[in-house]
C-alpha cells in the first residue's frame, strides 16, 4: 500500500469521501441516451460557481450606500485592476443563467422530468428558480442606476397591493417610505449573503433528490427497471464519471466560447442585458421615459400589464403576475399524460407547447417595449394600444397551458413507449 | 432500561411544554429581527413638512419639490387648463374624488385649496414611478389629438388629468394623491403639515 493510499484510508475512516465519490460520480448510473438538453444542469452550477467568485470579488470594491453606489461601480469598471472583466462577468452571468436555467426547465417540460418519482426533484428546482429571481431582483437594485432604482421601486410597490397589509408590507420591505439607502444597504446583505445561503441549501437538496431517484431521459422511461441481474446496475446506465463528466467539458468549452464573446464584445447586449438607463444615476425625482425589467422577468412583467385594475386595485394584476410563476409548482400533478416524454405525446400536447413557448416569447418581447410599440386600434376597439390586446390574448394562452392540461394530456393519443432507450 | 417505570403521560408533557416555550422564545426572538427592518428614527424623522416658494411659479407652469423622498408637484393651471377638467368628468374613473387620496379640504373639482395652484404627489397609484408631464393639450407632447393636458406614466401607461384624477381603462386604480398642505401665506406652501403654525 503507497502512502496516498495509506492516506485516503485514514480519510475515509474519519470521512465518507470514497463512498460519496462512488454514490454520486463513479457508480452514480445515468442513462445513455442523454442528448443536448442535458447539458443545461452542470452549466448552471458552473455559473453559480462563477456568480460567486466574480460576486465576492466585486464585494471588495464595492459601496453599498446610497452616495457612493453608482460611483464605486464606476470605480470597478476603470480604477480596479481587472474590475471591468470581473463586473461585466457579473452581469452577462447573471443573462446566461436564466437563459441556462429557462432552458433546462424547458428540457423537464418537453421529456417530462417532473413526473413521479420526481415531483420533489421538480419543486426544488423551482425554489431555486424562486431564489434567482429575488437574487437578480435585489442585485440589480446595486448599481444605483436610474433602472435599478425604479425597478425595485415597481416591484416592492407590488407588494403594496396585497389587500390589508400590503403598505405596511412594502414599508417594511423599503425600510423607508421610499426606495432609498436603508433600502440598499438591506438588499446589499440579502444580494451577497442571504439569498445565495439558501440557494446552496436548494442546489445540494435538488441533486441529493436527482441522485435518490436517477435522471430522466429523452425517452421518458425509467431505466431502473431494467437492470443487470449480476451486477444490479441498470442496463441503459453509464457512470456519470468519467462518460458525463467528459461530455459535459464539451458543453462547458461551447459555453465558455458564447459566453466569452458576449463579455468581451456586447457586455451591454444592446440594451438588454446591461439596460442603457442604468448608466444614469438614480434620481428619486424622475421616472426615466421608457421602463422595463431586464429580459428575464418581462414575460411575468407583461402578464402584470395585462391586467386590468379591477374593483379600484391593481392586485389582480399582482395575483396573476404572481400566479404565473407559482402555477410552474403544480406540473407534476397537472400533467395526466399516459407518457412523459414528447417523443411518445400525441399531436395536442406538442400544438399546447408550442403555442406556450411562443406565447412566453411574444409576452417576454412586448414586456421589454412600451405598451404603444404597436401602435393603438381605431375607434372600434376603443382605441386600446394593440400591445396591450396581444399581451392579453397571450396570457390567457399562457394560463390555459396549465389549467387544461389534465385535460387535453388525458385525451391526447399517445404512441407506446420503448422498452430500453433508444439512441 | 426498563419501559415500565416510565410515565409515558408526564414525559409527553414535558416534550410538550418544553417545546411551546422554546417555539414562544422562537418568536419572541424574532419579533425585533423583523422591527429591525421597518424605517428608523432616521428615516421617520426625514419626514418633516417643507416650505415652498411658489411667488414665481408661471401660469401654466410646474415646479418639483422634495417631501419625504418623493416628489411632490406644483402646478399653476391657467383657466384654460381648468376649464379642461370639466370635459373630461366623464372620462376619468373618479370623478368626484370618492376615493380618499385627498384631505377633505381638497375633495372639490380642481382637487385643490385654491383652484389656481395644484398639489399633487408625483407618483403614480399603480405602482409607484413617477408620471411625465404632459401639460399641453393636444399632440404637442407626443399625446393623441384628443389628449386634454395632464400627466402620463411611462411605466405602464396610466393617465391623468390636470387635477391628477386617473382616466379610465389604465393600469392606475385610483386619483394620484394630493398631500396635506396649508397656504402659510400667499406665496408660501407647507407640506406635509395641515396646519399654520406645524
Amino acid at each position: 500500500m503507497n502512502k496516498a493510499k495509506a492516506l485516503l484510508n485514514w480519510v475515509d475512516e474519519r470521512f465518507p469521501l470514497t463512498a460519496n465519490w462512488k454514490s454520486h460520480l463513479s457508480e452514480y448510473y445515468a442513462p445513455k441516451n442523454f442528448n443536448f438538453w442535458y447539458f443545461f444542469g452542470s452549466l448552471a452550477l458552473l455559473i453559480l460557481v462563477m456568480q460567486i467568485v466574480t460576486g465576492i470579488l466585486l464585494t471588495m470594491h464595492y459601496k453599498p450606500d446610497a452616495g457612493q453606489a453608482f460611483a464605486s461601480v464606476e470605480y470597478i469598471m476603470r480604477d480596479v485592476p481587472w474590475g471591468w472583466l470581473i463586473r461585466y462577468m457579473h452581469s452577462t452571468g447573471a443573462s446566461m443563467f436564466f437563459i441556462v436555467i429557462y432552458l433546462h426547465m424547458f428540457r423537464g417540460l418537453i421529456y417530462g422530468s417532473y413526473r413521479k418519482p420526481r415531483e420533489l426533484l421538480w419543486l426544488f428546482g423551482m425554489l431555486i428558480y424562486l431564489c434567482l429571481m429575488a437574487e437578480a431582483f435585489f442585485g440589480y437594485l446595486l448599481p444605483w442606476g436610474q433602472m435599478s432604482y425604479w425597478g425595485a421601486q415597481v416591484i416592492v410597490n407590488l407588494f403594496g397591493a396585497v389587500p390589508f397589509i400590503g403598505p405596511d408590507l412594502s414599508l417594511w420591505i423599503r425600510g423607508d417610505y421610499v426606495v432609498s439607502d436603508a433600502t440598499l444597504n438591506r438588499f446589499f446583505a440579502f444580494h451577497v449573503i442571504a439569498v445565495p445561503l439558501v440557494l446552496l441549501g436548494l442546489v445540494v437538496a435538488h441533486l441529493l433528490a436527482l441522485h435518490e431517484v436517477g435522471s430522466n431521459n429523452p425517452d421518458g422511461i425509467e431505466i431502473k427497471k431494467k437492470k443487470d441481474p449480476k451486477t444490479g446496475i441498470p442496463l441503459d446506465g453509464i457512470a456519470f464519471h468519467p462518460y458525463y463528466i467528459v461530455k459535459d467539458i464539451v458543453g462547458v468549452v461551447v459555453f465558455l466560447m458564447v459566453f466569452s464573446a458576449i463579455v468581451f464584445f456586447a457586455p451591454e447586449m444592446g440594451g438588454y442585458f446591461l439596460e442603457h438607463n442604468n448608466f444614469v444615476p438614480a434620481d428619486p425625482l424622475k421616472t426615466p421615459l421608457h421602463i422595463a425589467p431586464v429580459w428575464y422577468f418581462t414575460p411575468f412583467y407583461s402578464i402584470l400589464r395585462a391586467v386590468p385594475p379591477l374593483f379600484n386595485s391593481q392586485f389582480p394584476g399582482v395575483m396573476a403576475m404572481g400566479l404565473s410563476t407559482m402555477i410552474f409548482f403544480l406540473l407534476p400533478w397537472l400533467d395526466r399524460g399516459a407518457v412523459k416524454s414528447i417523443r411518445y405525446r400525441g399531436p395536442i400536447y406538442k400544438s399546447a407547447l408550442a403555442l406556450f413557448v411562443i406565447a412566453f416569447l411574444i409576452l417576454g418581447y412586448l414586456g421589454t417595449e412600451p405598451t404603444n410599440v404597436w401602435g393603438q386600434f381605431g375607434s372600434w376597439l376603443g382605441g386600446a394600444d394593440r400591445a396591450t390586446v396581444v399581451a392579453r390574448i397571450f396570457t390567457i394562452i399562457y394560463f390555459l397551458f396549465f389549467l387544461l392540461m389534465p385535460w387535453y394530456t388525458k385525451i391526447d393519443k399517445t404512441k407506446p413507449e420503448p422498452e430500453r432507450v433508444t439512441l | 432500561m426498563a419501559d415500565s417505570n416510565v410515565d409515558r403521560g408526564k414525559r409527553r408533557f414535558l416534550v410538550a411544554a418544553t417545546s411551546v416555550m422554546g417555539g414562544v422564545a422562537g418568536v419572541a426572538t424574532a419579533v425585533p429581527f423583523v422591527l429591525s427592518m421597518t424605517p428608523s428614527a432616521r428615516a421617520r424623522a426625514a419626514g418633516a413638512p417643507v416650505e415652498v416658494d411658489i411667488s414665481r411659479v408661471e401660469p401654466g407652469m410646474m415646479i418639483t419639490v422634495e417631501w419625504r423622498g418623493k416628489p411632490v408637484w406644483i402646478v399653476r393651471r391657467t383657466p384654460e387648463m381648468l376649464a379642461s377638467l370639466k370635459k373630461v368628468d366623464a372620462e376619468v374613473a373618479d370623478p368626484d374624488s370618492r376615493v380618499k387620496q385627498q384631505p377633505d379640504y381638497a375633495r372639490n373639482e380642481a382637487r385643490s385649496i385654491k383652484p389656481e395652484y395644484l398639489v399633487l404627489v408625483g407618483i403614480c397609484t399603480h405602482l409607484g414611478c413617477s408620471p411625465s408631464q404632459k401639460l399641453a393639450a393636444g399632440t404637442d407632447e407626443g399625446m393623441g389629438s384628443d389628449w386634454p393636458g395632464g400627466f402620463f406614466c411611462p411605466c405602464h401607461g396610466s393617465k391623468f388629468d390636470l387635477a391628477g384624477r386617473v382616466f379610465k381603462g389604465v393600469p392606475a386604480p385610483i386619483n394620484l394623491e394630493v398631500p396635506p398642505y396649508a397656504y402659510l401665506s400667499d406665496a408660501r406652501l407647507i407640506i406635509g403639515s395641515d396646519s399654520k403654525g406645524a
